[in-house]
């Protein structure tokens, strides 16, 4: 088995521990760019890297990094470890397994884009993590790793955690900002975009914490030694959250590109209970359903194949459905989620979602005619490319997927009623 | 009236200090978390309080509590039992585990047990999906999760929380 890149707490005991995280070189990369690199120098490492954002969208992380305005000052970068999506486990594990190697991927990148104070996010059900998080920094201060002049030379920086409570909107990253303004979690306009004008009006980074796990190796062995994982568009690795109707849920850290049938029959064991695979889906509640063919099982999970299945790799929490599950049930289940989630600011989600959970709540039921189902379909079809941010245009990928794809499951039901 | 501040100044203190100055709303979030800390619930008076050590309307204080999930605005069991319901853990029978838990403790779903002690929620994703039945335990002092649960093990559970 290859050594782990982000769940390294799974081959070296006690890397939760500092001293244990700096025998293998932690803080090392940190150093090394503060002391002897610019800030522009780093940013090219991580570009030359290909590292693409890990909470969803996949944007290149240098990139990102790169658009920072000079102009403005002062700058902030932001850990988002909201972590809300059902079916995504991963940022969990890091926090709490290799917690130094995040909290160092947040150092670097802040060194990068001259940001002195950084933010860590955390879902307020991880506050207890956030607790150990907070000892954690302060053990960084006593060792000189963070705080005022570092390794002497003029740069400063201190990490803070800010706690969420509970709202999965906030995992959206303009959410997230108004959010740490103490405002409601609602998503801003955008342009301009965070790298322009972010917390508290400033320029910000925003970073998913499993890309930021990965930037202190990016830099101790280099932009080369990372593109010999994955693919060449979608290079690294990628914590696969596996859950649903298998044999062995959990995260697996395996190279982008690794085919669903590898994570899923192979890693994660097979179908539990002795059932067959009907669907997958890639990215958990936000995710399209795809139809668990040969040819699906067959596909690799990096940014560019997902997209051929009619669906995203999002943030890779693959859910697996087996021929037990009825899928207008699935729906049901997915629906309510957004609609108690939805923040209310725009109208097609707010009730949108509402309508939804009233008509897929009958269907599921088996109460609904067929009308009901071509009503969810247009409802579906009302919200689709209208709504605010992206957690409204979720929404739907479950249900409109579903319904196209797995048309027997609602014919079953409605047909049963009447 | 007891006042945070009367308890918490230095907490107080260093949350305000991760913020901005011109910024101290950033800290409405901690200080309510601090605050329900205190009593298990944000009291009117704290509310009133962390306005004024924040330098915004109280009903903006209000609003933030009420749009996020965790705050409370009323007492509740001592200990609030959150059984995850969300698709992968319903896939591994959380529903399920949900209703004969319930069905055990004698209460429906949201409800109190009549000692005041155990309050037993569904909730949203909780980022466990790989071990459940799952739910965490919100208490005066923080958050606890547990995972690959059974029915015989969280009723064993409630047994042991109510004799703390």
């Amino acid at each position: 088995m290859a050594e782990h890149i982000l769940l390294r707490h799974r081959d070296i005991p006690n890397i939760d521990r500092l001293e244990v995280y700096r025998q293998q070189g932690g803080f090392e990369a940190f150093q090394k760019a503060v002391a002897s690199l610019t800030p522009d120098a780093v940013t090219d490492i991580v570009k030359a890297s290909g590292l693409r954002g890990r909470g969803g969208a996949g944007f290149p992380t240098g990139m990102k990094w790169s658009f920072t305005d000079r102009k403005n000052w002062p700058h902030y970068v932001v850990c988002n470890a909201d972590e809300s999506e059902p079916g995504t486990f991963k940022d969990r594990e890091i926090l709490t397994g290799n917690p130094f190697q995040l909290l160092e991927g947040v150092a670097i990148a802040s060194y990068a884009v001259g940001a002195r104070v950084a933010y860590i996010y955390l879902r307020g059900e991880f506050w207890p993590i956030a607790r150990e998080l907070d000892k954690r920094i302060a053990e960084l201060e006593a060792a000189g790793l963070l705080g005022d002049k570092l390794f002497g030379t003029e740069y400063s920086l201190r990490i803070y955690t800010h706690l969420g409570a509970g709202a999965y909107i906030c995992g959206e990253e303009t959410a997230l900002l108004e959010s740490i303004e103490g405002k409601l979690g609602q998503p801003r306009l955008r342009p301009p975009f965070p790298p322009a004008v972010g917390l508290f009006g400033k320029p910000t980074v925003i970073n998913n914490t499993e890309t930021l796990a990965n930037v202190p190796l990016i830099l101790q062995r280099g932009a080369e030694w990372f593109r010999s994982f994955g693919t060449e568009k979608s290079p690294g690795v990628k914590i696969f959250s596996l859950s649903g109707c298998v044999n062995r849920p959990g995260n697996y850290e395996l190279p982008l590109g690794t085919t669903f049938r590898e994570l899923i029959m192979g890693r994660g064991g097979g179908i539990a209970y002795g059932h067959k695979i009907k669907a997958i889906m890639p990215a958990g509640n936000s995710s399209s359903l795809i139809v668990a063919t040969d040819e699906a099982l067959n596909t690799p999970m990096d940014y560019e194949s997902v997209p051929k299945l009619g669906a995203q790799l999002g943030s890779a929490s693959v859910i697996v459905i087996d021929d037990s599950v009825d899928i207008p049930w699935l729906i049901n289940k997915t629906v309510h989620f957004f609609r108690h989630e939805s923040c209310g600011k725009c109208t097609p989600c707010r009730e949108g979602t509402y309508w939804m959970s009233q008509l897929t709540e009958r269907i599921a039921a088996g109460h609904a005619t067929a009308e009901d189902v071509a009503l969810l379909k247009a409802v579906a079809g009302q919200i689709k490319g209208k709504c605010f941010c992206a957690l409204g245009e979720f929404s739907i990928e479950a249900v409109l997927s579903g319904m196209d794809r797995f048309k027997d499951d609602f014919e079953a039901k409605v047909s049963s009623y009447e | 009236m007891m006042m945070l501040k009367d308890t918490y100044s230095a907490e107080i203190e260093a949350t305000l200090a991760k913020y901005p100055p011109e910024n101290k709303r950033a800290a409405v979030m901690p200080l309510l978390h601090l605050a329900q800390r205190e009593n298990g619930y944000v009291t009117k008076s704290a509310l009133y309080e962390i306005a004024d050590l924040c330098g915004v309307a109280v009903t903006e204080v209000a609003s933030i509590m009420g749009f996020y999930t965790l705050y409370h605005d009323q007492p509740g069991g001592k200990y609030r039992l959150q059984v995850c319901t969300d698709l992968p853990c319903a896939l591994r029978g959380a529903n399920e585990f949900l209703e004969q838990l319930c069905a055990n403790v004698g209460v429906k779903v949201g409800e109190t047990t009549a000692d005041g002690m155990i309050t037993i929620e569904a909730v949203t994703c909780l980022a466990g999906c790989n071990k459940a039945p799952m739910f965490q335990v919100q208490t005066g002092e923080g958050l606890e999760y547990y995972e690959n649960q059974t029915v015989e093990s969280a009723v064993a559970l409630i047994n042991d929380l109510v004799k703390r």
